[in-house]
């Protein structure tokens, strides 16, 4: 099998694992037990925190908050700044059009509670630029939440720029790094990020469990009431074995983030240009400021739920933006929000690479998608309508 | 993936009556590229009877395979009957489709609807 689906989730690392099952067979006690046993697990959380903070360039490790998962931390980020603002007479909220539906729908929701939400439009390479964000920010903007990188086309914003902007308008910021995390360096003082979320197992690490970072003094609502764990913030007795096995991975991803980068870079490069190839195709994003391992194209004439089950019968494993896959009559939201037509987003398809991807990998790929894509435009009415040239074709 | 039958899958992977067709007397398509499918339906027929039939298909899994079995069950069958196919007889064929794929179904009994309309139509005007 060959796995190109990083973005949807990861294998789970042997260091993660190697870390976790101590947390089942010896240190399995309650961290909020007052007995030494208990204390063992409140050290081994206390630990995870502190390597989270560390990768995060945290001022403090008191700073993180674990969570059970990237959705939970966006909804509670959101909620909490926008309660902080409508306490001051502040309802405006800024995001952007292709947001993770965790974000996408708590702002759906603060809008039915009275709130304003404007969504910045995204630029045809899948960018939103500071400028947008300055010219967006009022006097009762109560937040600005955007995404770190793009799950779909791999974008990668200008989060530094972005948070100046914020800083310096007292604006609270918010990121989604679920993609970014693990990926990318990340440091949220440097980047003037006042919230900032993560899920686990985005980088090797365990799926269910993520973390809220909350810079000092941005205060927090809570979703889960019933005890005084994460500081009162975070009812639940935490799953101490996930926490441990998410900081491992996060710290191995970032100490090997240099030579693990070069590595899928240099796969993601040869897939993009090979796919390139194909006609009437087109590259979504930006063709540099992109995730790692992120490849996204549409291709002409053909529907993306098609070509996913005849790659996953090659052993092909990878995602799309279709309304097939999306569950939903329409495309991916994000594919429309780069400008892309139904038609066009319809076709679309997701690779994610990550280090254990292999040239050999990228050779099979490179093999297999051009002649799935040829076999399917091959029986599409719509593509022998193009090639006949009663209808135009949108790609060149 | 679980998420088709077995049959849908058969039919998908090995489309039965895949093309198109040069001298066709009745042509159905329907659907439309916005919503991500499009079904052609091409019918030769002799007698009142489908002497032979072939589609092309823009969507998904399931209308690639609606397509397929639609085709299977209206080769060599009157045009009275022809006209009795439903989306479900079709969707019971492929031993059943996700909810939320149904109407590719819909798409494969409409197609051929159409190809049969058209194949009156063009007799009428032959007929003059």
């Amino acid at each position: 099998m060959i796995y190109a689906d990083n973005a949807a989730t990861t294998r789970m690392s042997r260091t993660a694992m190697d870390a976790m099952l101590p947390c089942m067979r010896e240190v399995w006690g309650n961290p909020s037990s007052l007995y030494g046993f208990g204390q063992k697990a409140a050290e081994a959380l206390e630990e995870a925190r502190e390597k989270i903070a560390a990768c995060l360039g945290a001022s403090t490790p008191k700073e993180i908050y674990f969570t059970s998962g990237g959705s939970e931390a966006d909804n509670q980020a959101i909620l909490s700044a926008a309660e902080n603002g409508a306490k001051q007479g502040k309802k405006h909220i800024i995001s952007t059009a292709f947001e993770h539906h965790a974000v996408l729908h708590t702002l759906k929701k603060l809008e039915q509670e009275g709130f304003e939400i404007e969504l910045l439009d995204v630029h045809a390479d899948g960018m939103i630029s500071p400028d947008q964000v300055d010219r967006a920010i009022r006097d009762d903007t109560a937040l600005v939440t955007t995404m770190y990188a793009n799950n779909e086309i791999g974008s990668i914003l200008p989060i530094a720029a972005i948070g100046a902007v914020c800083r310096e308008h007292r604006v609270t910021f918010h990121t989604d790094a679920v993609q970014a995390a693990g990926h990318l360096p990340i440091d949220v003082q440097k980047e003037n990020i006042d919230l900032l979320s993560l899920s686990g197992h985005k980088f090797h690490g365990p799926k269910g469990v993520g973390v809220l970072y909350v810079r000092k003094g941005v205060s927090l609502r809570n979703l889960i009431e019933g005890g005084a764990q994460e500081r009162g913030k975070r009812a639940g007795t935490e799953n101490v074995p996930a926490i441990v096995g998410m900081a491992a991975a996060l710290s191995e991803a970032c100490s090997r983030m240099a030579e693990d980068t070069n590595k899928v870079v240099a796969m993601r490069q040869r897939l993009m240009d090979g796919l390139a190839k194909i006609p009437h195709s087109i590259l979504n994003g930006d063709p540099e400021k992109r995730l790692p391992g992120n490849v996204s194209f549409c291709f002409e004439g053909i529907e993306g739920e098609s070509l996913l089950l005849l790659l996953d019968d090659r052993g092909i494993c990878a995602s799309s933006g279709s309304a097939c896959t999306s569950g939903s009559l329409d495309p991916s939201h994000v594919l429309l929000s780069i400008g892309r037509p139904h038609e066009i987003a319809h076709g679309s398809l997701r690779l994610s690479l990550c280090a254990d991807n292999t040239e050999e990998d990228v050779d099979k790929i490179l093999q297999a998608v051009p002649e799935v894509v040829a076999y399917l435009r091959s029986i599409s009415p719509l593509w022998m309508d193009k090639m006949s040239g009663k209808r135009p074709f949108i790609l060149s | 993936m679980a998420l088709y039958s077995e049959k849908v899958m058969d039919h998908f992977r090995h489309p039965r009556n895949v093309g198109s067709m040069e001298d066709a007397d009745g042509i159905g398509e329907v659907g439309n590229a916005k919503c991500g499918d499009i079904m052609k339906i091409y019918l030769k027929i002799r007698d009142d009877r489908v002497e032979d039939v072939k589609f092309e298909t823009f969507g998904c899994g399931s209308a690639i395979a609606s397509s397929s079995m639609a085709t299977e069950m209206i080769k060599g069958k009157p045009l009275n009957e022809v006209l009795e196919l439903t989306n479900k007889a079709v969707t019971e064929a492929l031993d059943g489709l996700p909810a939320h794929k149904l109407h590719c179904s819909v798409l494969a009994e409409q197609a051929i609807q159409a190809a049969v309309k058209d194949y009156y139509a063009r007799t009428e005007t032959a007929l003059g």
